[in-house]
């Protein structure tokens, strides 16, 4: 390092801190620079969970199967909702796997500020490490959550129900890469706004829930009335969902318009959520 | 020598009170004004000095104002003030952990601060799991980590639990883990609040060392603290902040000397019990800082000035070594009624055979009225530089003080007393 600094001018400085950025500036270098801790994150959050609980991993499956069996029977056999002809298990934990990823990654990046407030007023590294790094051990946990689903689909082929893996299956990377963009724009917002709003913050589990319902998670788009459809496909996790059910198990209204309307208001949403985020890091330390 | 960091009208502004209900409306009319209209934003045209102890008008308050300072490279900075002088606030923005309100920050090379140590540790983590963990946060590549890891154990000293979660260490433990992993970051600027407080005194000596290690390898160190002897020891350079400003930027024994009469106006204002006056201490000739072998003896004088007669007064004579700890207390001063007027009142102070290093000498004065109140005062501090005069401190020795000790054999002893009482045993 410091014949780094011989070979620069008197001038040239490695940095400069001023009160006003631009209103866009992620700095990849440093957020790649910061990648270990990134990494470390993660591992933080698995071995702590891993530690603190007795089932440990378990707990992975259990939260899924419970809300699959729920689903079955409220929605259902008491309610007798339309799963696209396909079995009742199946359709709802397929539904619940991707929508699970979704809103965990809401709802954990939604309180970052609140959660890291100690460790954001000593320490400085770029703030966005954290979201991101909430976001990959979500992935891991979805995945282990794939595995569950995947385990059910091979029950269901070995009794015989009908169903079939298409080729939009190559999508599955997009699908996963939208939903974590999607919850990390919407939770960027919201944690911003909470440092000045702290009310919000009362309204995040439970709108994340209500909005579970306009998106098809325990029923088909097909069977949703003809009056409220706009406003299922207006929102972009409806495209996602269906795109993921038929990618698995080959029946649900994918189109690749509902997908590409999807993509752009996860872009939207991303880049408004990154900006505010922003913004709201510079200052938040002075006002939590 | 180049500058390693460059502050231009430095300001920042906090906002403080309440966040409630008048937050909407008013983020909208700052809004208003500032975006829409293009006009300096309203609530900071209010912002007033930061003087802690007296109620503003104002909600704003600027923590830190206009302030103007170059560090050049290799340069050990004290930062000392009172409480809420903007010390922290200093330390915050050079490490980006807060925002600059306004003026500008320009930095040479890599920033390493250590605002606290252990930010980050999770109690369920061993204590190898946690200094990847920690040292990543600070901005440590993991490879870095792994070459530097059994160092960092062993400064430590906790290589027995270094695979116990962290959260069944004692908080001594806990520290001298977390400042390990801070010490051995590599950084070509240092910046270390008050971090020292917490350890041992063995640890406490051991930080010191390392960040003088640090700084003698040519790199920048800012340093704040309210213990001026280890301010001493560390920094070349010191300012002293005041109500958010600078109130003095200098060496760093000016500094110390700035601050601690500033500190003594403070004091005697406070005491204002039935006897006014004030204390001056100095070294034999006017000095603030004396340097003295440990084999002799010194004198130290003091300035008393009285508006009233004192029927008793008691000073006392206490030094403080770097870690804050006293290592010398007298309190015999044999005086005895004082009429008012000024007094020089000299203390010699004997050879104390102390391990060399830097120490702060003080008096503390309790003092009787004719009345019968009672006032209590700490002098300002004196420095006292102490180097060990004929390599007595050499070696492993660990103690603060070796006096010279007479030793004798007296081989004859147990013969008399064999041929006395227990004679017969023996044989």
């Amino acid at each position: 390092m410091t014949d780094k600094s011989t070979i620069i001018g008197q001038e040239e400085w490695s940095f400069t801190i001023r009160p006003k950025h631009g209103w866009f500036d992620v700095d990849i270098v440093e957020l790649w620079q910061y990648r270990d801790l990134l990494y470390m994150f993660v591992k933080r959050d698995f071995v702590s969970f891993y530690k603190q609980t007795v089932l440990g991993p378990l707990w992975f499956f259990i939260q899924p199967l419970f809300t699959t069996i729920v689903f079955t029977f409220v929605f259902g056999n008491l309610a007798g909702l339309s799963t696209d002809g396909l079995p009742q298990p199946l359709f709802y934990l397929a539904g619940i796997t991707a929508w699970n990823y979704f809103s965990d990654c809401i709802i954990k990046t939604s309180t970052v500020f609140k959660d890291n407030a100690t460790l954001f007023g000593k320490v400085f590294f770029p703030r966005m490490i954290m979201p991101l790094s909430i976001v990959t051990s979500n992935l891991v946990r979805f995945g282990v959550q794939m595995i569950l689903f995947l385990g059910m689909m091979g029950y269901f082929a070995a009794v015989g129900a009908t169903f079939h893996i298409t080729s939009s299956i190559l999508l599955l990377p997009l699908l996963i890469l939208l939903m974590a963009l999607l919850g990390l724009g919407l939770g960027l917002t919201i944690t911003a706004m909470t440092t000045r709003y702290r009310d919000l913050s009362f309204l995040v589990t439970f709108g994340v829930q209500l909005l579970m319902y306009v998106t098809t998670v325990i029923y088909p788009l097909s069977a949703a009335p003809e009056k409220y459809r706009w406003l299922i496909e207006l929102n972009p996790m409806t495209g996602i969902i269906e795109a993921f059910r038929y990618a698995f198990l080959g029946k649900g209204d994918f189109d690749i318009w509902s997908l590409g309307y999807s993509s752009l208001a996860t872009v939207v949403i991303l880049a408004f959520g990154v900006l505010i985020f922003n913004k709201a890091e510079k200052n938040f330390v002075d006002t939590v | 020598m180049n500058t390693a960091i460059k502050l231009e009208k430095v300001s920042k502004a906090y906002e403080i009170g309440q966040i409630g209900s008048g937050t909407l409306s008013r983020d909208i009319e700052r809004w208003v004004v500032t975006k829409v209209l293009g006009k300096e934003d309203p609530f900071l045209k209010l912002g007033e000095r930061n003087v802690r102890d007296k109620k503003g008008e104002s909600s704003i308050v600027w923590s830190l104002r206009d302030i103007d300072l170059e560090i050049k490279q290799g340069d050990r900075l004290g930062i000392i003030g009172k409480n809420g002088a903007g010390k922290s606030t200093l330390l915050k923005l050079l490490s980006r952990v807060t925002s600059i309100t306004s003026g500008e920050i320009k930095i040479r090379g890599k920033v390493a601060s250590l605002l606290e140590v252990g930010t980050g540790f999770h109690r369920d983590l061993t204590g190898r799991e946690n200094v990847y963990l920690n040292g990543a946060i600070l901005g440590m590549r993991k490879k870095e980590i792994d070459r530097k890891l059994d160092e960092i154990v062993s400064f430590s000293g906790v290589e027995r639990y270094i695979d116990t979660p962290v959260k069944r260490y004692s908080s001594g433990m806990y520290v001298r883990l977390a400042f390990a992993v801070a010490a051995h970051l590599d950084s070509d600027i240092l910046i270390v609040d008050e971090v020292l407080a917490v350890g041992d005194l063995e640890f406490q000596h051991k930080c010191l060392n390392k960040m003088e290690d640090v700084a003698t390898q040519g790199r920048t160190v800012l340093f704040v603290s309210h213990n001026m002897a280890s301010v001493k020891e560390l920094c070349t350079t010191g300012i002293v902040l005041k109500d958010g400003m600078i109130d003095y930027s200098g060496d760093v024994v000016g500094a110390i000397q700035h601050y601690t009469s500033e500190a003594l106006d403070l004091d005697l204002g406070a005491a204002s019990s039935g006897v006014h006056g004030w204390v001056r201490i100095c070294g034999m000739n006017g000095q603030r800082e004396i340097k003295v072998l440990n084999t002799e003896s010194f004198e130290v004088l003091a300035d008393l000035s009285l508006e009233d007669n004192i029927e008793r007064i008691d000073i006392q004579c206490i030094m403080e070594n770097a870690e804050g700890a006293q290592v010398v207390h007298n309190r015999d001063s044999g005086l005895d009624r004082l009429s008012a007027g000024i007094h020089r009142v000299s203390a010699e102070i004997p050879e104390m055979y102390l391990r060399p290093g830097v120490y702060t000498l003080y008096f503390k004065l309790i003092a009787e009225t004719e009345e019968g109140s009672f006032v209590r005062h700490l002098s300002d501090r004196l420095i006292v530089d102490v180097s060990d005069d004929t390599a007595i401190f050499s070696g492993k020795v660990s103690a603060t003080i070796l006096p010279p000790v007479e030793w004798n054999v007296d081989s004859n002893f147990y013969e008399f007393s064999t041929q006395g009482d227990r004679g017969v045993d023996l044989r």
